[in-house]
């Protein structure tokens, strides 16, 4: 185990690195005067240009820069922002939570969903119900999302006027920050309506967010169940008379869900890319919503530090899965060591 | 060509082809997809026939106009925008660049894509390993966010968010096409054509590649409809075709202020989108059934 823990790690250094060498040649690739473009200011006299240089440290040999960016990585510091003067990890933790707690509740009513109509979908293979809810999938998977979110908010905010359609919370409220998660905040704030409020605000962007994950986890758990229900210990539980319940339940889910598992981890991705569009239509306050803004105002910086952070979430949360995928999955590990 | 070598040739192309055929039009919904993708690129070639008006001209007595039909002026199926342009004409035309943003999204990846996956399969050790973590790097970062970033660096518009689709997308082809390379190197008949003396490139592209390109046409597919789906989410950021092109995700972009007293103008663009995007993906369904030799039930 830890001997296969320990490769898995060591396969993540070269993409650490390339990553890091991306985003640092990001900055070095952009178009014009990169002094102009990180300081954010126009018309410099020569000497505050070459101030400006000297503090980025632009001044220095290529490689020297690639070293001590890497050395600012490591020590916590990614960067200052141009437009707030802040460093970027303290931005960026700040508002992670927002995106975190939509992700989770997206990835939440994927899987609630999608497992079981997956599921459905097999044991009624080629039924009705089956092409219904394969039909159905499809489009989901197929759906523009930023399109799809519009659409939700003209009909349930515009012409029904059920539900909000910005923000994270109503203005009435002033909840303190503790954890940033705000549904556990407004628990703890024991302010009257808050936790409704923001549960209210969750609703819209959840859908959205959560609409290809769903469909994709429930055309794979079908495809899954589809290949366990063939194997020959299904087809021995049932000529045992065990109840379908009991044959579905527990001898093929479970085997079905080595892969449900592997597809879950899978979508860390496409929430984030999801949670780029998802929260730019919903005004979230989250790191989708921050990129985008500072890729517009030029905060060079930031879109920088959002990418390797971004990535470097990205690369532990697959580490974990393929841990998982080992540990649930002893066939995997025995085979690598 | 000596004729007697080129007519079984022929012959067994076109029994592969009508075998294709037999399990592709197995699934409905695949020809239905088809038929409607057959369809919408007839629609984008003849876009300046069918449409009924220029989707440039500013019909400024009837901004943003409901649909309507039948009657005496103002007659706009799918309505009018905010500066009184047709949206069924606009979204007509928008097909083109759609389809031509998807097409060369899938051809780039496709032709770049297959000669650095041979050529890492090919040379294997470092140039290997060099490739597949560049390709590594690329898939860490989610493409969406890896395609924004690659805009700033290119400067938003069309041609440009393509390019930065397309390098998004290539660490799938690189994988696949080095993937079944490795596969097919080991069998028979290139060991065969090895001993009978043929050169590197011939081995390469002319006898491993064609057993390689299932997958290949499979995944180039799935991309198509994707790259429609990130062109357009591009476009709705602002950060791929620039109004007034009417690119569909730009469509959406340019009348997202009037979405809840003109909702037509964002509706039908997206309705556009969805059906193009569906349609696409059931076909590569079947194509997928139809080409891949586990899920044949012979």
């Amino acid at each position: 185990m830890f001997y296969f823990i320990l490769k898995r790690i060591a396969l993540l250094v070269p993409i650490f690195f390339g990553v890091t060498l991306m985003a640092f040649g990001f900055i070095r690739m952009l178009p014009g005067d990169p002094v102009a473009a990180l300081a954010g200011e126009r018309d410099m006299t020569p000497e505050r240009h070459a101030e400006i240089m000297v503090k980025l440290g632009l001044d220095k040999p290529v490689w020297q820069q690639y070293l001590d960016y890497i050395w600012n990585l490591l020590h916590g510091d990614f960067g200052t922002s141009v437009l707030t003067n802040r460093p970027i990890l303290d931005e960026f933790l700040e508002l992670f939570p927002a995106t975190i707690e939509l992700g989770l509740t997206a990835m939440i009513l994927a899987v609630v969903i999608g497992v079981p109509i997956g599921i459905f979908a097999a044991v009624k293979r080629g039924t009705i119900y089956d092409q219904g809810i394969m039909g159905i999938s499809l489009v989901g998977y197929s759906m523009p999302i930023f399109w799809w979110g519009l659409l939700l908010i003209i009909l349930f905010g515009g012409i029904w006027g059920l539900t909000p359609i910005s923000g994270r919370i109503s203005f009435l409220f002033d909840v303190e920050t503790v954890t940033g998660f705000l549904l556990i905040d407004t628990l703890l704030s024991g302010e009257e309506g808050a936790f409704a409020s923001a549960m209210h605000h969750m609703i819209l962007p959840t859908i959205v967010l959560g609409t290809i994950p769903l469909a994709i986890i429930a055309r794979q758990t079908r495809s899954a169940m589809l290949e366990v229900l063939s194997e020959d210990y299904v087809r021995t539980a049932r000529a045992k008379g065990l109840s379908p319940l009991r044959v579905y339940g527990l001898h093929a889910l479970r085997n079905a869900m080595i892969t449900v598992i592997t597809v879950i981890g899978l979508q860390v991705g496409t929430l984030m890319a999801g949670a780029i569009l998802t929260e730019t239509i919903f005004s979230w306050p989250g790191i989708g919503k921050w990129i985008i803004f500072s890729v517009f105002s030029r905060d060079y910086y930031a879109v920088q530090g959002g990418l390797v952070l971004i990535a470097m979430i990205i690369m532990s949360v697959n580490l974990v899965v393929d841990l998982l995928y080992g540990l649930i999955n002893p066939r995997i590990m025995h085979t690598s060591s | 060509m000596d004729p007697a070598v080129d007519a079984p040739r022929k012959s067994m192309l076109r029994q592969n082809l009508a075998e294709f055929w037999y399990y592709f039009s197995e699934s409905k919904s695949a020809v239905v997809g088809l038929a409607f993708l057959v369809g919408i690129i007839l629609m984008a070639i003849f876009a300046d026939f069918i449409a009924p008006h220029d989707p440039t001209i500013q019909y400024r007595e009837c901004l943003e106009h409901a649909p309507a039909w039948g009657e005496d002026k103002c007659n706009f199926i799918f309505g009018t925008d905010y500066a009184g342009r047709d949206m069924l004409s606009r979204i007509i035309h928008g097909t083109r660049l759609s389809l031509v943003a998807g097409g060369i999204v899938v051809i780039l990846c496709l032709s770049i894509g297959i000669v650095f996956g041979l050529v890492a399969g090919f040379f294997r050790g470092w140039v290997d390993t060099a490739i597949m973590r560049i390709m590594d790097t690329i898939m860490s970062v989610p493409g969406l966010l890896m395609a924004l970033v690659l805009v700033a660096i290119l400067g938003p518009g069309l041609l440009n968010a393509m390019i930065a689709i397309s390098i998004t997308y290539l660490p799938h082809f690189v994988r696949l096409t080095r993937s079944s390379y490795i596969t097919e190197s080991s069998k028979e008949y290139v060991i065969a054509s090895k001993v009978a003396g043929a050169g590197r490139f011939r081995i390469m592209f002319i006898t491993i590649l064609p057993n390689c390109m299932a997958p290949l046409i499979v995944q180039g597919t799935l991309s198509f409809s994707t790259a429609i789906l990130d062109t357009a989410a591009l476009g709705f950021l602002g950060m791929g075709a620039q109004p007034p092109a009417p690119e569909w995700g730009t469509l959406i972009a340019e009348n997202r202020d009037l979405m809840l007293s003109a909702p037509w103008t964002v509706t039908f663009p997206g309705l556009a989108i969805l059906l193009a995007v569906l349609a696409i993906n059931l076909m590569g369904d079947g194509l997928r059934d139809a080409l891949d030799p586990k899920m044949k039930r012979s």
